[in-house]
């Protein structure tokens, strides 16, 4: 392979947002027929490389080479006319359109200058059949799901004639068998000789088809190599640049003294608690310094009973107590008033105010508490806001920085810090590590047991069982909408027994117990 | 692999009507349904020159509203429309009584609407401002120009416009006047414009999604400004046609038209965020409107606000219409 010479080759190429080095004089090499893997934590700059490549920023040093000529696009629309074409998660194209006419607009058949539907039709469904799609092309994009859709996207870039197809996180969104689909057809683009970059969280992925990866880390180069000689360990390495071992010591501490934890008065006890057509009836009981890990299937309830104990839902059965006494929590307000905290799924879009700093950002919820009149005074602003940054190693350190240009995982971290700062009692987050880095997650993990170290009881959702193991004293498992089991985080416990659980219903577990 | 589990899904039944036609059709069963209402209440209303007085009466309407429509498709609003009609009317009333040669007053009248809709389509384009607001700057302009021209109406004489307005164009026993005809011709070059050419299509294309027509290499920017020339034109074709019905041009004249012809474009079944609808549900849309005025009409007792009256509650079930086959989509 490296005889023949690259499709595109970017050599030290530097881009300064203000405040941040995003990249600083990284090398990116590509070649005909190959599927290469760019990974890296988030804010590794990933992206930012790929929004250079294809124009959406200009370089601030560093060259771009395409077929041995070089080229400075001005936009993706350039790019995309040079051969350079992107497909995003979200997928962009008009879903009021056809299927045919999302992949032939701008470029559609015509016969005597008008639009020829027919052909369009017929070219349409012959394109798709290489790809192995058969779909209705005359109904509109939007009523087909978003791996059809993103399927769409690839046929009219390969289409138009890429030469350099660039999928951001295509798979973060689809079903394991529409991920099957996607790499099939991934496959048989690279045979024809399409460069396609690949850009993905899941390591899996990128073992099953990258021919070679490039690893980036805080907007440097850290090296390209052929994926069969970087086993998945050394990858992970590479991507977090530390060692391992943080993990391995939050395992052994995973089974700490349980019976010290849960001997006094709960915390929260829920007794019974439900909302018809939302969560059957269930009891739960949480002790302060108890992590209580929420498994489950997607959609079997786990969000759900965190809205109950938020009080983002309110329940209509059953009992809620805390610190003993009855209590009914009505409303989102009164759940903060009695210390529980919520993190919610999609934090995201739902939280934070990307104008704002990250020192605002932080400190809005502290300000909310305590009403506009008596602000937060400065010094005590700077002091909390240091802490949390360093705390949750929030990157760039800088509190001014506006949070729109932190990456997604530090994103997270920031409304993570909102929360903390307001000493809850009770922490509920749900899937906090979804969708970011193994190094971001591992320092969330690691904080969840400081935090529960410190006497904060956790509720913990995940859809990683692995994760949920490390980190809980309890074991709650949920399905369709019941809590059908409880499980000690002893010796004994592993992913297998949750797993059997969470199909089986586990009805025996509670009678094994019994 | 055999068989592609994503795409499971059988060819169309052939009685299963597309998503996207069931707001124009809805609105074609209304039409129908109130026509009927008129046929069974008063012997007079299945006279034949009913139906064609109401393209007589509504040609101007439908005219801007084929304009309107283009504006709407790409989600965007034209709020001058109204105020370019009464100037094209003004403008063509003050140069045929100053003795301009009708040729010349007939170019002059077509050039100003697209002109004013080219600069303003520039505006929302350039400076990336709100289409409300830079339209409802330019309805001010050329209501401001209607009375600089002159505060009083302006009779037409004419010869060619008199003969124009007068001329009854035989079919059978009953007539349509030079009017229908012009907005006929209209609404099929509208139509053949967004199905069949690729500035139709990116109309279609803004509306779903601008950014994604953006990424895509279409010429967003062109086309925006070129819906609001087309606007501005079905504006002054609108304004020529009026003077024909009015035989004058008045400086008040069509005052909250443009509102009229949003409700009809709304009504005819096209989306207000844009990228679905058709020229055709915009014609039934003018049709409904005219059909309430007629049936108030031959009541005779009733104020003619219930024709606003009776709009109002129509819009309103046709946002929500639109709403709920939204909703069904997702």
């Amino acid at each position: 392979m490296s005889q023949r010479h690259p499709v595109l080759t970017m050599t030290a190429i530097s881009k300064i947002f203000p405040g941040v080095r995003a990249l600083d004089g990284v090398d990116f090499r590509l070649f005909p027929g190959e599927v290469h893997a760019l990974m890296g934590e988030n804010g590794a700059g990933k992206s930012t490389l790929i929004k250079v490549l294809t124009g959406v920023y200009g370089t601030d040093a560093g060259t771009i080479t395409l077929d041995g000529q070089q080229v400075s696009f001005a936009g993706p629309m350039q790019a995309t006319a040079a051969g350079v074409s992107t497909v995003y998660q979200e997928v962009n194209l008009c879903p009021n359109l056809s299927v045919a006419e999302n992949i032939f607009i701008g470029r559609e058949p015509r016969r005597l200058g008008a639009v020829n539907w027919r052909e369009m039709r017929r070219r349409a469904q012959e394109l798709l059949a290489r790809i192995d799609l058969h779909i209705d092309v005359t109904e509109p994009l939007g009523s087909y799901s978003l791996a059809v859709q993103q399927m769409v996207a690839i046929a009219r870039a390969v289409d138009v004639n890429a030469r350099v197809l660039i999928l951001d996180e295509p798979t973060s969104s689809l079903d394991a068998d529409e991920v099957a689909q996607l790499l099939r057809i991934m496959r048989q683009l690279r045979d024809d000789g399409i460069a396609i970059v690949f850009v993905t969280h899941f390591l899996d992925q990128v073992y099953g088809i990258a021919d070679r990866i490039t690893v980036l880390r805080n907007g440097r180069l850290v090296g390209e190599y052929p994926t069969a000689e970087l086993p998945q360990i050394a990858l992970v390495e590479k991507m977090i640049g530390k060692e391992l071992d943080a993990l391995e010591r939050l395992d052994s501490e995973a089974g700490r003294d349980r019976a010290a934890i849960t001997a006094g008065q709960p915390l929260v006890a829920a007794d019974g608690l439900g909302r018809t057509g939302s969560v059957a009836p269930f009891s739960l009981t949480i002790h302060a310094g108890e992590v209580v890990g929420l498994a489950g299937l997607l959609g079997s309830g786990r969000t759900e009973v965190a809205r109950l104990f938020f009080g983002a839902d309110r329940a209509d059965q059953g009992r809620l107590a805390v610190d003993g006494e009855p209590t009914a929590i009505r409303n989102p307000v009164a759940a903060i008033g009695r210390g529980v905290a919520f993190c919610s799924e999609n934090r995201r879009t739902e939280g934070l105010v990307g104008e704002l700093s990250v020192r605002e950002n932080i400190i809005l919820a502290m300000q909310a508490t305590r009403g506009w009149l008596r602000p937060v005074p400065r010094r005590k602003q700077d002091e909390l806001v240091e802490r949390y940054i360093k705390a949750l190693s929030i990157r760039p350190a800088d509190p001014d920085m506006p949070v729109r240009n932190l990456s997604g995982g530090n994103q997270q971290k920031v409304l993570l810090a909102r929360w903390l700062i307001t000493e809850p009692r009770l922490l509920i987050l749900d899937e906090p590590t979804r969708g970011i880095d193994i190094g971001a997650k591992t320092e969330i993990q690691r904080l969840v047991a400081q935090l529960s170290d410190g006497g904060m009881a956790v509720l913990f959702i995940s859809a990683e069982l692995e994760e949920v193991l490390r980190l809980s004293h309890k074991v709650v498992v949920m399905r369709d909408r019941q809590l059908v089991a409880q499980l000690d985080n002893d010796d004994t416990l592993d992913a297998d027994r949750v797993m059997r659980a969470i199909a089986s219903g586990a009805r025996q577990e509670e009678l094994e117990k019994a | 692999m055999t068989t592609t589990p994503l795409a499971a899904r059988g060819p169309r039944a052939w009685w299963r009507v597309p998503q996207r036609q069931v707001p124009v059709l809805a609105t074609l069963a209304l039409l129908l349904v109130m026509y009927g209402i008129g046929v069974s209440q008063y012997r007079a209303f299945s006279n034949i020159q009913v139906v064609f007085n109401l393209f007589i009466d509504n040609g101007f309407l439908l005219v801007v509203a084929v304009g309107m429509t283009f504006v709407i498709l790409t989600g965007g609003i034209d709020l001058s429309v109204g105020s370019v009609v009464a100037m094209t009317a003004m403008v063509s009333a003050s140069l045929l009584n100053d003795g301009v040669h009708p040729a010349l007053v007939l170019l002059i009248a077509l050039l100003i609407g697209p002109t004013l809709g080219f600069a303003m389509g520039c505006v929302i384009h350039f400076f990336d401002i709100q289409p409300f607001i830079v339209t409802l700057a330019g309805m001010f302009f050329a209501r401001g120009m209607c009375t600089w021209i002159n505060t009083a109406s302006i009779p037409i004489t004419d010869g060619f416009w008199t003969s124009a307005a007068q001329e009854r164009i035989r079919i059978g026993e009953n007539f349509v006047t030079v009017s229908v005809l012009v907005a006929l011709a209209v609404v099929a070059v509208a139509a053949y414009t967004l199905a069949y050419t690729r500035l139709g299509r990116n109309v279609y294309a803004i509306g779903g999604n601008q950014q994604s027509a953006l990424l895509m290499g279409l010429p967003v920017g062109r086309t925006k400004i070129a819906v609001y020339t087309i606007s501005g034109l079905c504006s002054a074709i609108g304004g020529i046609l009026l003077s024909f019905y009015t035989l004058s041009g008045a400086p008040l004249i069509a005052i909250g038209m443009e509102l009229d012809t949003i409700a009809a474009v709304v009504i005819g079944g096209t989306l207000l965020t844009g990228g679905s609808g058709y020229v055709f549900g915009t014609l039934l849309g003018v049709l409904v409107l005219g059909v309430i005025q007629t049936l108030i009409t031959f009541d005779g007792s009733l104020s003619s606000w219930w024709t606003k009256i009776v709009i109002g509650g129509l819009l309103f079930a046709f946002i929500l219409l639109q709403r709920l086959v939204g909703i069904r989509k997702k």
